[in-house]
């Protein structure tokens, strides 16, 4: 079991004839992907070489969907195009949309979002800003390296990129059922809620490990879900305890704004969640690892 | 990216919203012309990005020209909050004021969703009446594609309990805001006061807006707004490089790769440094996930141009890229740093973790450089970054 993402997953990439779509398809394919489509309307009908394997390019989401039976994208996009791509896979009805973009103006997230939702919430959103989900040995949608770790009984959900991938391979040994790179844009798809619900309801998961950073409320609302819904032991890390107010740290949405967004704040409500917070990553992967040793 | 009072009137005025006239000027005699130009009297006022500015004496009024040089004379220069004042805003007075009222819209990020919020306790700080009588603040979601309708806005109005005489003015206030929220590309547009004066006209009198840099691609138009002057000289420098670092206020110099990698780095230094006479981070720069020999070198130019610098920590996990590409890369970058003659004397502690870190750890072994070191755990290499910073 896995969350999102599993061996099944049929995988279209929009924005794949570009260079980082070109070099990340690649990467997937080589983590076993089942990479079935691209979706570039200018390229419509040609297929591309990826070292022996032959992927078609369609002409729309909706093309490739009714071709392949695809039910994930992973969107390559650049951020002035972001929002139409999003939309016409939302429009397509895919179930998953992995948005990996970074820099797409929050006017067109929260557009995109509020489209989402106008249809009937029919497709998951994770992103934007995000390295994407991966079920090791199954399935990449995104950036993430496919050959930090392995099969295993930790979900990851994260805000930041290279903290999951830093979590990843402390507890390489141990392996990840899934790991959920949910991005750093103050609107995003798919909250560590989403996640946390999710893993708590795949029995192959045994343990969650959720990092968090400066910038909303998302944190300490995890904190309230975790109190009341999940039962599974939670690890936590909060980056940006040192960010100084009013400045943004890497990610649009990494920002303490007068005295919300604290690292603080969100370590105190994990806490009082029952949640175990380490002091830096290596630490986190400590209190885990100890946890599942027992 | 925050404005100016001024700018954010230029932008309520272009997109229809009611201002006063007004001019910013940044010399006091010029301030005269300015004054005689709106009839001879005038509202000075101080520009500065931090709020409580009146009670701080940087808003005065001018009864003639000579009094409005006096009163610039008096608040340029001036110290609010820890901002020198360099602008002044000579505004036309505006008539009696009969009722404050509060206008904004914004980005609700919990409900990620836009949120008009409206008040007719305005002229005070928002988050006050929020606290105090949140019964007098309306909160009305907004969706991103519905907008604000002449119909979106009366329900607005009613929501806040405008009064009857002034609904039709702050309805139209309102869908005239709302253009610039979304025209402007804007995460934060608000008004207050928005006064009703004496003649029954009603009017953004002191605003607020906010920018996203997202959204720079697409508004050509806003890097004239940017407030270079006030910007730190590293931080303008590193923009210039497309490179995306913060001035702190410690002494490790930090490079990482990745936003939430970075700003853990930050912290973990600053947890080491309590063992090393307090030291701390210096910077947060992020060089991204290619961390090729140019970025690396210009990075470390950018952080080794920091008097404050003392130690520097390059703390990086090779995923996509690999260690050996990253370790290259920091050889060639202390290279090429001599080459272009720049004297490099502070120590560097490098971690190298992920894809490939044996053969980067190897070439950084080989290369031997004697300022280099390396420390194989992050916060072993953070420590040891703190430690030297502190000898220094």
């Amino acid at each position: 079991m896995a969350i999102f993402l599993t061996k099944d997953s049929k995988v279209i990439v929009q924005g794949m004839t570009g260079a980082t779509g070109m070099k990340h398809t690649k990467l997937m394919l080589g983590d076993g992907t089942n990479i079935v489509g691209g979706v570039n309307p200018r390229k419509a009908g040609t297929t591309v070489d990826f070292d022996g394997t032959s992927v078609p390019v369609f002409g729309s989401v909706a093309e490739a969907i009714e071709k392949t039976g695809a039910d994930v994208s992973v969107l390559f996009v650049p951020p002035a195009f972001a929002k139409a791509a999003v939309v016409e896979a939302i429009d397509a009805e895919i179930p998953l949309a992995v948005v990996i973009t970074e820099g797409i103006a929050v006017h067109d997230s929260a557009a995109f979002w509020a489209y989402a939702k106008s249809k009937g919430d029919k497709t998951r959103i994770i992103g934007p800003n995000c390295p994407g989900l991966i079920t090791p040995g199954q399935s990449n949608a995104g950036i993430i390296p496919g050959d930090i770790t392995k099969p295993g009984k930790i979900g990851l959900v994260s805000k930041s990129g290279t903290l999951t991938y830093q979590m990843m391979y402390e507890l390489r040994d141990i392996g990840f059922s899934s790991a959920v790179g949910i991005g750093g844009d103050p609107v995003i798809g798919t909250t560590h809620i989403d996640a946390l619900a999710a893993f708590e309801a795949d029995p192959e998961t045994e343990l969650i490990v959720m990092i968090g950073e400066i910038g909303g409320d998302a944190e300490e609302r995890a904190a309230d879900f975790i109190k009341a819904n999940v039962t599974k032991p939670v690890v936590g890390y909060v980056a940006g305890f040192t960010a100084p107010e009013g400045k943004t740290m890497g990610h649009a949405g990494a920002i303490v704004s007068g005295s919300s967004g604290t690292a603080q704040a969100k370590k105190e409500a994990l806490e009082a969640a029952g949640v175990k917070v380490g002091k830096t990553p290596t630490e986190t992967a400590k209190l885990a690892r100890a946890i599942l040793e027992g | 990216m925050d404005l100016f009072e001024y700018q954010a009137r230029d932008l309520f005025a272009k997109h229809g919203v009611p201002v006063l006239a007004g001019e910013v000027i940044d010399t006091p005699e010029a301030a005269r012309e300015a004054t005689e130009k709106l009839g001879g009297k005038s509202v000075v006022k101080a520009q500065v990005k931090v709020g409580g500015r009146g009670k701080a004496g940087g808003v005065k009024l001018a009864g003639t020209p000579d009094e409005a040089v006096a009163r610039a004379t008096d608040i340029l220069g001036m110290d609010i909050k820890g901002h020198t004042v360099h602008k002044v805003m000579i505004a036309e007075t505006a008539p009696e004021i009969a009722e404050e009222y509060y206008v904004s819209y914004l980005l609700d990020r919990t409900n990620r969703t836009f949120l008009a919020m409206a008040s007719v306790a305005g002229g005070m700080d928002i988050e006050e009446v929020a606290a105090t009588t949140p019964e007098k603040l309306a909160k009305v979601p907004v969706d991103a594609n519905e907008g604000v309708s002449k119909e979106k806005a009366a329900e607005i109005v009613a929501l806040a309990k405008f009064p009857a005489e002034v609904a039709d003015q702050v309805a139209d206030v309102l869908v005239t805001l709302w253009e610039t929220f979304v025209a402007e590309d804007a995460l934060l547009v608000e008004v207050n006061p928005l006064a009703k004066v004496a003649d029954g006209r009603v009017i953004a009198l002191d605003g607020k807006v906010s920018l996203d840099a997202n959204a720079d691609f697409r508004q050509p138009e806003h890097e004239a707004l940017e407030d270079k002057a006030a910007a730190n000289p590293l931080e303008a420098a590193a923009k210039a490089k497309n490179l995306n670092y913060v001035k702190l206020d410690g002494e490790v110099g930090i490079i990482g790769n990745g936003a939430g990698l970075v700003m853990s780095t930050l912290d973990v230094v600053a947890y080491a440094g309590e063992a090393h006479g307090g030291v701390k981070p210096a910077n947060f720069l992020d060089i991204g996930g290619g961390a090729s020999a140019e970025v690396m070198a210009n990075g470390l130019e950018i952080i080794l141009g920091d008097p404050d610098v003392k130690s520097v920590f390059v703390n990086v996990f090779g995923g996509i890229t690999a260690c050996d590409e990253v370790a290259n890369g920091i050889v060639q970058a202390l290279e090429l740093l001599k080459s272009k003659g720049e004297d490099v004397t502070k120590p560097l502690v490098v971690r190298l973790d992920g894809n490939n870190a044996e053969l980067g750890r190897k070439i950084l072994s080989d290369a031997n450089h004697p300022l280099v070191q390396r420390v194989d755990t992050m916060d072993g290499a953070a420590d040891k970054a703190a430690e030297l910073a502190a000898a220094k």
